[in-house]
């Protein structure tokens, strides 16, 4: 019972590491998470809710990479949809075509994605507020309006993928889901672990201090531009590695079907929904929104008769109007009220 | 290019032009006033067309005649959409460009979703309507009247914004309260009843464009979405806000349509806009006539 030891002392103790054990409780309650989720494919039998679950880990993952840059950054890109489309089109054409393994895709589609969003944001950086985000918009309708007109990558017929046996390498698997449960988990856990550790470190910070006041950071010796470059960078890779499984995951793939604005739209909101440049708030965003749109979708918009649609608007509204700072908010009080008791 | 070839794109082109400002122009309005864009804009130029649509079955009048009535049910329309979200959104303390942005996205859904599940996603069209299928043959130069009419609505809603804002109370209500939000609380302006009517104003305005558009373009809950982008990329290339930057802008953007579609397949025509809309922000952030 050494708690019988004079309690300023222990907490004088504990100040100094108390931001590092917060981390390391965090890396720990993430990976106990983590390793929940890995073995809930097991438990679901039900095909249509493994698509379920599958789509809702892949959000969580595409929210978490549009989080880097529009959450931690706060630049507010609604035009992720490009990335999310280089990285379906590298996959598939390379597989398809050249005959390379979705692996190798997906990392070259990132890569590329990477680079695109540099380019991309050498001038786009400049723009502030409303005027980025347009131009982001724009921009991902350019490229959409390119693939559509380019027979290269299939034009408005998209690209088919060929039917293998099931197989790792090949990322197919017809008989059973849950490798791509797995796999969309697996790149959840990687986009989560580089968040984790950005935020602990020197960008993150950066990042939102450039996010909260641009000017006031640069005044104290922040490099705004070179952050929000990486921010664009980290993020538009992980986003086009997700357009790569998810080209994997549906076997086929057009324009409209990967790189429309919705998409765009849906990697944003769940991080909105959740909380924004929070480590958690995508997941929670993801895991409320995607089933109940999937869910909502079967039920109630089987016929196009919009019922759905009407129910997603409402819910994405009611959500930005009463929580702006994000469900996850709603526990961020009685962290508050525990950190207040923590300091005397 | 012969010479009569080229007319008939610059005439082309400067029609859809007018057009385009008359459905930027609500949006460039109250950004203006309350630094807002509104992200469901689209979706009430789709409602002008569906109701012109559905007053034309009920009461089997002209789309012309009934162009008043759309544009006042449009106002009421913006107004609510004002004082039932818009408001609640300005009063986010956290994040509150981004609760704006997804709360009219929000309401754009909503009003998609609600289209489609009222009027089913089928296309509509308008049809026996005296400006219908009629074109204007200027030596040559054949220029559809639906498009002449809307051109003509477009300039005298322009002309009548300027008197509006420049001889009125509300107008000068509206210039102040957009110069210092703050001050004109002093001097007695209700701001949200400015702010209320000011969102009618922009939904009215859309409100003639969609009236215009239904009598010669398909009427589809998506319809919205297709124009929304072209208004915004109107508006930021004219400068958010400027009303005479709006004017300017739709008609560059309608010419550079017309003269991408000659050049470059016809499915591209948006291309040469969305490129020359970049072209000018990254030279100039603030748009033409824009102020920072």
């Amino acid at each position: 019972m050494s708690s019988t030891t004079l309690a300023p002392v222990a907490a004088a103790a504990r100040a100094p590491d108390g931001h590092a054990a917060r981390r390391r409780r965090t890396l720990l309650v993430g990976l106990a998470v983590l390793a929940a989720l890995a073995a809930l494919p097991y438990g679901i039998r039900d095909v249509y809710l493994q698509n379920v679950l599958i789509l809702t880990l892949m959000y969580a993952a595409l929210a978490q990479s549009w989080n880097i840059l529009g959450g931690y950054c706060g630049q507010i890109s609604l035009g992720h949809a490009l990335y999310f489309g280089i990285g379906a089109y590298f996959t598939s054409v390379l597989f398809v075509t050249y005959g390379l393994l979705p692996w190798a895709g997906m990392l070259a589609g990132g890569v590329a994605s990477a680079l695109v969003a540099l380019l991309l944001g050498y001038p786009c950086f400049r723009l502030a507020g409303h005027y980025f985000s347009i131009a982001t918009i724009v921009i991902a309708e350019i490229g959409l309006l390119l693939v559509h007109n380019w027979d290269f990558v299939g034009g408005a017929m998209g690209i088919q993928w060929p039917f293998n046996p099931d197989s790792w390498w090949s990322l197919q698997f017809a008989r059973d889901k849950v490798p791509y449960a797995h796999f969309a988990l697996g790149l959840l856990a990687a986009v989560w672990l580089v968040t984790y550790l950005i935020e602990g470190s020197r960008w993150g910070y950066w990042w939102r201090a450039v996010k909260d006041d641009a000017e006031a950071a640069r005044s104290l010796g922040v490099e705004v531009f070179r952050s929000k470059m990486a921010a664009a960078a980290v993020s538009a890779f992980f986003t086009a590695v997700g357009g790569g499984f998810y080209a994997a995951y549906v076997s086929y793939i057009d324009p409209e079907s990967v790189m429309s604005f919705r998409f765009s739209l849906l990697f944003a909101l769940p991080a909105v929904l959740g909380g924004i440049g929070t480590l958690w708030g995508p997941l929670v965003g993801a895991a409320i929104l995607i089933p109940l749109t999937e869910i909502s979708r079967s039920y109630l918009g089987g016929s196009g008769n919009g019922l759905d649609l009407m129910l997603y608007g409402a819910l994405v509204m009611v959500v930005a109007l009463a929580r702006p700072e994000g469900v996850l908010s709603l526990f961020a009080r009685s962290r508050a009220a525990r950190n207040q008791e923590a300091t005397p | 290019m012969t010479t009569q070839a080229l007319a008939q794109v610059l005439a082309s082109g400067l029609l859809m032009g007018l057009i385009y400002a008359l459905i930027a122009v609500g949006l460039s309005l109250i950004f203006g006033l309350m630094d807002v864009v509104n992200f469901a804009h689209g979706e009430f130029l789709m409602l002008a067309m569906y109701a012109t649509f559905g007053l034309v079955l009920l009461t089997h009048l002209d789309p012309v005649v009934l162009m008043p009535l759309v544009a006042a049910l449009l106002f009421v329309l913006g107004a609510a959409a004002y004082l039932g979200v818009v408001r609640f959104a300005m009063r986010a303390k956290a994040n509150q460009g981004m609760v704006q942005i997804f709360a009219t996205f929000g309401l754009a859904i909503l009003l998609q979703g609600a289209a489609q599940y009222l009027f089913t996603p089928d296309y509509r069209n308008v049809q026996n309507t005296w400006l219908g299928g009629r074109t204007l043959d200027l030596g040559g130069v054949f220029l559809p009247w639906p498009q002449i009419f809307g051109a003509v609505v477009s300039l005298a809603a322009f002309g009548g914004l300027h008197l509006l804002m420049s001889r009125t109370d509300f107008g000068r209500a509206l210039e102040a309260t957009r110069e210092d939000q703050g001050a004109v609380a002093l001097v007695g302006i209700d701001r949200t009843r400015v702010f209320a009517l000011g969102w009618g104003l922009g939904a009215a305005l859309v409100g003639l464009a969609g009236a215009v558009l239904a009598v010669f373009y398909y009427i589809h809950p998506q319809v919205g979405a297709s124009f929304a982008l072209i208004a915004y990329v109107t508006v930021a290339l004219g400068g958010f806000g400027s009303v005479a930057g709006a004017l300017v802008a739709g008609i560059v953007v309608g010419l550079v349509e017309a003269f991408t579609a000659v050049i470059l397949p016809p499915s591209l025509k948006s291309v040469g806009v969305y490129a020359l809309y970049l072209a000018v922000v990254f030279v100039r952030p603030q748009g033409l006539f824009g102020r920072l």
